[in-house]
């Protein structure tokens, strides 16, 4: 089976830093899969580089398709969502409006009134305060309105940027339940870029491990949680 | 007591004049973050467009399409062509570009219809309104197309795809691109409605202030006055903005002697210093904060 | 932060310019104030005349490019300071009989005081605001000059008709030839004070707050007093220009001074290179010498060729003059190589 996201040789710049050196890897379709590091080792620049939103040279595939020469909104139109580090919401508008945000390049008018619906059975706290605007919304409930807002697209792949950020323990595992089960019923493939690498490793069905912009170890998530490096480097026990 | 409240009725009138230009400033204000100093311009080389089709023999509301649509596109065209390169640049090459653009359609306009002051017509009539000796049914005119134009504003970015995708890139464009919205064509898009929305404007005010290509200095002076106290993000705050200043600029022309007609612009002056230091965000507008 | 509010975070309003760039090397200066010096023995007096206005708008620019180029904030309404300037000399002079020469400190000190003033509240704004408000200024100047109530004063719509100054001491100069040099010798003086500004602490404390306002004002540096200040400094040197050039032109009138005079400066401050002083002659060359080939090829062209020129700066040298300096220094240095 060829894989769906097929990463080779990714290299990514900040004006003359380079931040990644030649990653690669791949995602399989229906896979959730993470990917660990330290600070500034490169996971959210992996995440940018695969939307553009960063300078990089060498090949992204997308279900055959190379996103090399697309806008972040043509990556984002071929079915790609990407949650970004610190939610991205529109905080000036109601809860309802980000929702059709995430929807706006549907043509598919008349599925996206379901969809929210569908959307407030996941996360009932939005469905409490939709007429509310954004901001005035807790961060985990951000949270969850940035990952409703990216199913809203009804992407085939999913790339969530440390969603853990900055909650309290109980909501990550909600959220992280939340997760798994998009990704077992909506059929949506996942990369999450995670620093709580205990709970990403319980989830997640395979796992990358990067440092300083390469990958140094990859496997199913299960042995590498059992690696003896990543528990002392990244589990501490 | 008569007099004050003639003299409201009064501005009214002159601030719709206000209010058109400022809903104008606004739309690109929220789509670019920018003023556009070339605004009124752009205004005035649109009515002078509609003014030769007239020429030309094509009738009042021919020519009032026409000009709008062709607004529309050349705000499209000058923001593809001379803005879009400089959306990276410092806030300084805006502010040049901009000028530039205000000293290029001047002349260009200059040299075309010179500088002689010509009659532009009204399709309201000039009689006076309901009776009033104060308000003419044109400047009743110009309030009604006002206000429908604002209803009209607000349906549009309320309840429509659109006008969501619009708001969406002006507040947080990275996000914006992330649901898929062309970000870079929304300015373009902000760009013409403002264009045509200017072209609306100066078409209005014409009759007013006759045409020439000076004719919108003062008007658009006063635009971003009226734009600055409704506050420059809120379309709702422009109209009110610009009633409230034309009613403002009456009141003290009444009761301060000495403060006629020539000191029209000092006065705008001394309303946008003193809003700006006063209250930045405007009535209506968000305040904005800087991260460090 | 609260909900409602919308956060933004600004590139600085004006690419930085390294402080070593600012002014010319000693080899340079000296080549170029020997041009200026001798230049006028050999012209007619009508290019002497260009000369002073083209040192006299230098200055202008000069002052905008401290504001600009040194704090970092914009101003449109320069033309404002420059007509309080010519009109405080054209005053003395006319109502009061005071020496021209004395003239011009007060008008400094007058304009420094209106900057001053006008840059407390500017204080308040940045970027597009404050353009706004500058700008509002600019188009104001004209109706407050014309006001009734100074007419006595200030001559009204008509202005004022001012007496060319003779050479003193029967030195055998014609008026153009001693004001050339009355206004090279000022000029000199205020460019030579302006670079040491800028060298010095407050120099420094402008570009601090140019580059990043509330790290400045994290360092210690009163951010109020020395964005005032630099509106101030720059209005006062405006204003100096702005009284020589009412001399220079023997007349004042409130139509002299409109916004078009503020669009001319800034202008010219961009084609000179924003932050590089040396810069301000050339800009101001280019605003003098540029609307007059325009309009000899037709008449009302002026403002186009003036905003298509600056188009082309925006996009070809956003540096300017400096920019073009810069790549010559380069070609310079590699032929003496070779």
């Amino acid at each position: 089976m060829t894989p769906m996201l097929n990463v080779k040789d990714l290299r990514a710049y900040y004006g003359q830093v380079q931040a990644l050196h030649g990653l690669s890897f791949s995602l399989n379709e229906g896979s959730l899969t993470t990917l660990l590091g330290a600070n500034g080792a490169g996971k959210t620049t992996t995440l940018r580089a695969i939307c553009n939103m960063v300078r990089s040279t060498g090949s992204i595939e997308f279900e055959g398709k190379p996103l090399g020469n697309r806008t972040t909104e043509n990556v984002v139109r071929l079915g790609i969502a990407h949650v970004p580090q610190g939610r991205g919401t529109f905080t000036n508008m109601t809860v309802e409006e980000n929702l059709q945000l995430g929807a706006i390049t549907r043509g598919d008018k008349k599925n996206i009134v379901t969809d929210i619906e569908r959307m407030y059975d996941h996360f009932p706290v939005l469905k409490q305060r939709y007429t509310q605007q954004a901001g005035t919304l807790s961060g985990g409930e951000q949270q969850m309105l940035a990952v409703a807002r990216a199913l809203m697209l009804r992407p085939r792949l999913m790339l969530l940027d440390e969603p853990s950020f900055g909650l309290a323990p109980l909501v990550v595992r909600d959220l992280f339940r939340i997760f798994s089960k998009i990704n077992r019923e909506d059929k949506v493939t996942i990369l999450v870029v995670e620093q709580n690498a205990q709970l990403a490793l319980e989830l997640a069905d395979h796992a990358y491990v990067i440092e300083t912009g390469r990958i140094v170890m990859s496997g199913n998530a299960k042995d590498v949680a059992n690696n003896e490096d990543v528990r002392k480097s990244y589990l501490g026990y | 007591m008569e007099l004050f409240a003639n003299q409201v009725l009064a501005g009214i009138a002159t601030g719709a004049i206000y209010a058109c230009m400022a809903l104008a400033v606004v739309m690109i204000y929220q789509a670019i973050d920018h003023l556009n100093f070339a605004q009124g311009e752009m205004a005035m080389f649109s009515t002078f467009i509609s003014w030769q089709l007239m020429q030309w023999g094509v009738p009042y509301w021919g020519s009032f399409v026409l000009t709008v649509g062709f607004s529309f596109v050349a705000g499209i065209a000058i923001e593809r062509l001379l803005f879009k390169p400089l959306a990276k640049a410092p806030i300084l090459t805006n502010v040049a570009g901009f000028i530039a653009l205000y000293a290029i359609i001047n002349s260009v306009a200059g040299l075309i219809w010179d500088f002689t002051i010509k009659q532009y017509p009204t399709p309201f009539g000039s009689s006076p309104f309901l009776g009033s000796q104060l308000i003419s049914t044109h400047q009743a005119g110009m309030i009604g197309v006002t206000i429908l134009l604002l209803i009209l504003l607000f349906i549009f970015f309320r309840f429509t795809r659109m006008g969501l995708a619009m708001r969406a890139a002006a507040s947080l464009p990275e996000s914006a691109r992330l649901v898929g919205i062309n970000t870079s064509w929304m300015i373009a898009l902000g760009w013409g409605m403002a264009a045509a929305i200017g072209s609306i404007a100066g078409m209005l005010i014409a009759p007013v202030v006759f045409l020439e290509p000076n004719m919108m200095l003062g008007v658009l002076i006063y635009g971003f006055a009226a734009a600055v106290l409704g506050g420059l993000t809120s379309p709702l705050g422009a109209v009110v903005g610009g009633f409230l200043v034309g009613v403002f600029e009456n009141l003290v022309g009444t009761y301060i002697p000495g403060v006629g007609n020539e000191l029209k612009l000092p006065i705008a002056l001394a309303l946008i210093v003193t809003v700006l230091v006063v209250k930045p965000a405007g009535l209506f507008g968000r305040p904005i904060v800087k991260r460090v | 932060m609260s909900a409602a509010e919308e956060v933004v975070t600004e590139a600085p309003a004006v690419e930085a310019v390294p402080k070593r760039a600012m002014t010319l090397g000693y080899g340079t200066s000296l080549v170029v104030l020997a041009a200026l010096i001798l230049t006028p023995l050999f012209v007619k007096n009508f290019i002497i005349f260009q000369m002073t206005m083209v040192l006299i708008y230098g200055l202008a620019v000069l002052a905008l490019n401290i504001l600009t180029g040194g704090s970092g904030q914009f101003s449109l309404g320069q033309s404002a300071f420059y007509a309080v300037g010519a009109y405080t000399s054209a005053i003395l002079m006319e109502h009061a009989n005071i020496n021209y020469a004395l003239t011009l400190p007060v008008a400094g000190i007058i304009c420094f005081a209106f900057g001053f003033l006008f840059g407390q509240p500017a204080l308040r704004l940045s970027g597009v605001y404050l353009a706004l408000a500058t700008f509002a200024l600019a188009t104001a100047m004209p109706q407050l000059l014309k006001l009734g109530y100074f007419e006595h004063w200030t001559g009204g719509v008509q202005g004022l008709v001012v007496t060319k100054p003779d050479a003193p001491f029967g030195l055998p100069l014609s008026q153009d030839m001693w004001l050339y040099y009355f206004t090279l010798a000022i000029t000199i003086g205020i460019y030579i004070a302006s670079v040491n500004l800028l060298r010095s602490r407050s120099g420094r404390a402008f570009m601090a707050i140019r580059d990043n306002e509330i790290a400045a004002s994290a360092m210690g540096i009163d951010v109020s007093l020395y964005k005032t200040l630099a509106f101030g400094v720059s209005a006062g040197i405006t204003g100096v220009a702005g009284g020589l050039g009412a001399i220079a032109v023997q007349f004042v009138a409130p139509d002299g001074y409109t916004i078009t005079l503020a669009i001319s400066l800034f202008l010219g401050m961009v084609v000179g290179g924003v932050g590089w002083l040396p810069g301000s002659i050339v800009g101001s060359a280019f605003i003098i010498f540029v609307p007059n080939m325009a309009e000899s090829i037709s008449k009302g062209l002026s403002g186009a060729v003036f905003g298509v020129l600056l188009f082309l700066v925006i996009f070809l040298v956003p540096h300017g003059a400096r920019q073009v300096a810069l790549v010559a220094q380069q070609l310079a240095a590699k032929l003496k190589k070779n």
